[in-house]
């Protein structure tokens, strides 16, 4: 505004303010509808989380809303009664029970228009008899009105039990604790392999020359491009011949063989740090292995941490291996095979279904939102040129 | 330079330097250069070369995993049995139709979504883009079990979205014609990379080439499809090969959400679960084997085509 005061001319002062005006409401527009295609994207997650913390009898009645709740009861003369949200007005009137007479005539004992919340002591065809939870000693209220059609008084209430049902694995002898460290440990091993595998070959091909480096290279990114199909049934009958199968060796030992993703991103990391370095510890006597070590391995570390991450969330994604690999052994199995036929044992209990499906996402996703920036850098680096 | 540009890129030949003997240093060199490239090197002769050969042998034999011994070659035995097999037929027939419904959204929604995401006019457009990611985190078994429980008529959300706004929502997954529209909503909202990916490609195009536009006179429209695009092509490009080797390999997420029968009535018995039926359910290896290599034809073919396609519209930076 400073601005526009110092500027003597008023069209131009109300050009500007014009197109101030005009920003704002693009900025508000794009953004409210970016907003309204978030709410879309994340709905399924939404959808999973309050899934999972509701009731069977909540889930199998249409109208009941949409986050986990229960049907609210009222304690009444050692009954349970429900309490349901009661409207009261000129269709539907309603009186209180002042002297013994149900249906007496409007009067000072009817009950003023509005929406209660009642519980329900009897029952009737097209009229009812309730209690105010709020206030029990005023006695009955008579109600005109089919009590089928009023909906319950919803209220939150989470089933935390539910996770625990989940944790249990009602179908294995063994809990989802063993899931979960089968994952941990397929994981650690592979990021171990990765890790070494891939940091001695990024700094094979980005401080050596080799003849025919070039071609080497194109071949090892092309390979991003192979379809995996191809290799899958000679690798399985290899493994087989190797007795592996029904271990975790066939989703480990590969790993060790560096991969075109990672080698890419730490090739492409090494190349950032200067040779000045590695020149001087090599006239300080320090061979290829030392200057890997001290030199190069130090200044790497970040992108080695990419690395590792990436490798995890990969270990809670694979399917398709561990799988093939691992039918026969349940409880050796990954989180991501050992969920999997909850879909067809508990095709009646969708809660338990959201359940395993959170359990088996929340730690890909909390270490991807811890270490956000590393994985950004990671796919920045590698799929686009800076 | 990018893993896009590495690929598509021309692979141009550098002057050879002169030919001359090695010294014993550059020897030296080599020789560490080759140890610390060995395990991707035997890697790649263990992982890939051997396996893709030796698919194309087995598919020549009858080759079964019970009987290694007595296995034979039978030759083209497989082949002819594939012709004549329904199934077969049948079963590549609704992986090209699920590839012409899935590819062109497969390409142009991440392309919308990060164009969205790279407007200026959008405040928060970190925040926005790692909520956008988010679901690529998501394992795949959690996201179908996820998707399989949201697209339920009676249970799940979606319909209830579509019925608040007066829509009568299908039976997703129980209708033969609705599972593929099912499949690909998953599959597109698993996509995160395809749309960072791109994002991260828009964020990177020099500024000084909007100015330009601006100076010409552009409108936003021109400026992003004479600019924006143009720029970003090799990512795109890059996406859409990856996009079209995996829709040919689809098969996962129905044989997640349906335990492997092709429910609803065969519509999602894509070719590769055929394959992996005959591979793991049925022991036919060296069918198997003759169905995959047939299949890794079929995407070589494809990928040739984008690549061949490649010159007409993907931007290539100039080269030193």
């Amino acid at each position: 505004m400073a601005k526009a005061q110092s500027m003597p001319n008023r069209d131009y002062n109300a050009s500007v303010l014009n197109k101030r005006m005009r920003g704002w409401v693009l900025a508000g527009s794009v953004t409210l509808f970016a907003i309204v295609l978030l709410v879309l994207w994340l709905a399924p997650f939404a959808y999973m989380v309050s899934t999972s913390l509701k009731t069977q009898q909540q889930i199998s009645d249409p109208t009941s809303p949409l986050w986990p709740s229960a049907a609210d009861q009222f304690e009444y003369e050692g009954q349970s009664l429900d309490i349901l949200v009661v409207p009261v007005n000129s269709e539907n009137p309603a009186w209180h029970d002042v002297n013994g007479d149900e249906f007496q005539d409007a009067g000072e004992a009817s009950v003023e228009p509005g929406v209660y919340t009642l519980a329900l002591v009897t029952p009737g065809r097209e009229d009812g008899v309730f209690v105010n939870p709020a206030d029990p000693e005023a006695g009955a209220i008579h109600w005109i009105g089919r009590w089928r059609a009023l909906e319950a008084d919803w209220q939150f209430a989470p089933q935390w039990a539910n996770y625990a049902e989940a944790w249990e694995l009602p179908s294995r002898p063994f809990t989802f604790a063993t899931l979960l460290l089968n994952t941990f440990a397929i994981a650690f091993f592979g990021i171990i392999g990765t890790i070494i595998s891939c940091t001695l070959v990024a700094y094979g091909f980005s401080r050596f020359r080799i003849p025919g480096k070039g071609f080497l290279f194109l071949l090892l990114v092309s390979t991003i491009f192979l379809p995996r199909i191809v290799v899958t049934v000679p690798t399985y009958a290899l493994f087989v011949r190797f007795g592996w199968v029904g271990t975790w060796l066939p989703l480990i030992l590969p790993h060790f063989f560096a991969n075109a993703y990672n080698v890419f991103w730490l090739r492409q990391y090494l190349m950032t740090i200067p040779r000045e370095m590695d020149e001087a510890a090599m006239i300080d006597g320090a061979g290829p292995l030392q200057i890997l070590w001290y030199v190069i391995v130090p200044q790497l570390m970040p992108a080695i941490i990419t690395v590792a991450l990436f490798h995890m969330v990969f270990a809670f994604r694979d399917y398709f291996e561990p799988l093939i690999y691992l039918s026969t052994r349940p409880e050796l199995q990954p989180i991501s095979v050992g969920i999997q036929q909850f879909n067809a044992i508990f095709g009646q209990r969708p809660a338990l279904i959201q359940t395993v499906a959170l359990m088996g996402l929340v730690l890909p996703v909390l270490i991807f939102f811890l270490a956000q920036r590393a994985f950004t850098r990671g796919i920045v680096f590698t799929g686009v040129e800076k | 330079m990018a893993i896009s540009e590495r690929v598509f890129g021309s692979f141009r030949r550098k002057p050879k330097e002169p030919r001359g003997r090695l010294t014993n240093l550059e020897r030296h060199e080599t020789r560490w250069g080759l140890l610390f490239l060995s395990p991707w090197i035997i890697g790649f002769l263990v992982f890939i070369l051997l396996p893709t050969l030796a698919t194309l042998v087995f598919s020549f034999t009858d080759f079964n995993i019970l009987h290694v011994e007595d296995t034979r070659f039978i030759w083209f035995d497989n082949y002819t049995r594939m012709l004549n097999d329904p199934i077969v037929t049948q079963s590549l027939v609704r992986t090209l139709k699920f590839f012409v419904m899935a590819f062109p959204l497969a390409i142009i929604i991440p392309i919308a979504i990060s164009a969205l995401l790279n407007s200026e006019n959008l405040r928060f457009r970190r925040l926005f883009a790692t909520l956008f990611y988010m679901p690529y985190m998501v394992p795949l078994v959690s996201a179908v079990l996820i998707w399989g429980g949201f697209l339920n008529p009676a249970t799940g959300w979606m319909n209830k979205f579509l019925g608040s706004i007066g829509i009568q929502g299908p039976d997703w997954l129980q209708s033969t014609t609705w599972v593929y529209w099912a499949l690909l909503i998953v599959g597109l909202w698993s996509n995160g990379n395809a749309i960072i990916t791109t994002l991260a490609g828009m964020e990177s195009v020099p500024r000084e080439l909007f100015e330009a536009a601006k100076i010409e006179g552009a409108g936003a429209i021109a400026t992003f499809m004479n600019v924006t695009l143009p720029m970003v092509s090799p990512i795109i490009f890059y996406n859409l090969t990856l996009a079209s080797i995996g829709l040919f390999q689809y098969f996962l997420e129905p044989y997640v959400l349906f335990a492997q029968a092709g429910d609803p009535g065969g519509s999602t018995l894509f070719y590769p679960m055929y394959l992996f039926q005959n591979f793991f359910q049925f022991q036919e290896m060296a069918y198997g084997a003759s169905l995959a290599w047939v299949l890794f034809l079929i995407i070589l073919a494809f990928t040739a085509v984008w690549f061949g396609l490649r010159r007409f519209w993907v931007y290539e930076a100039e080269r030193e």
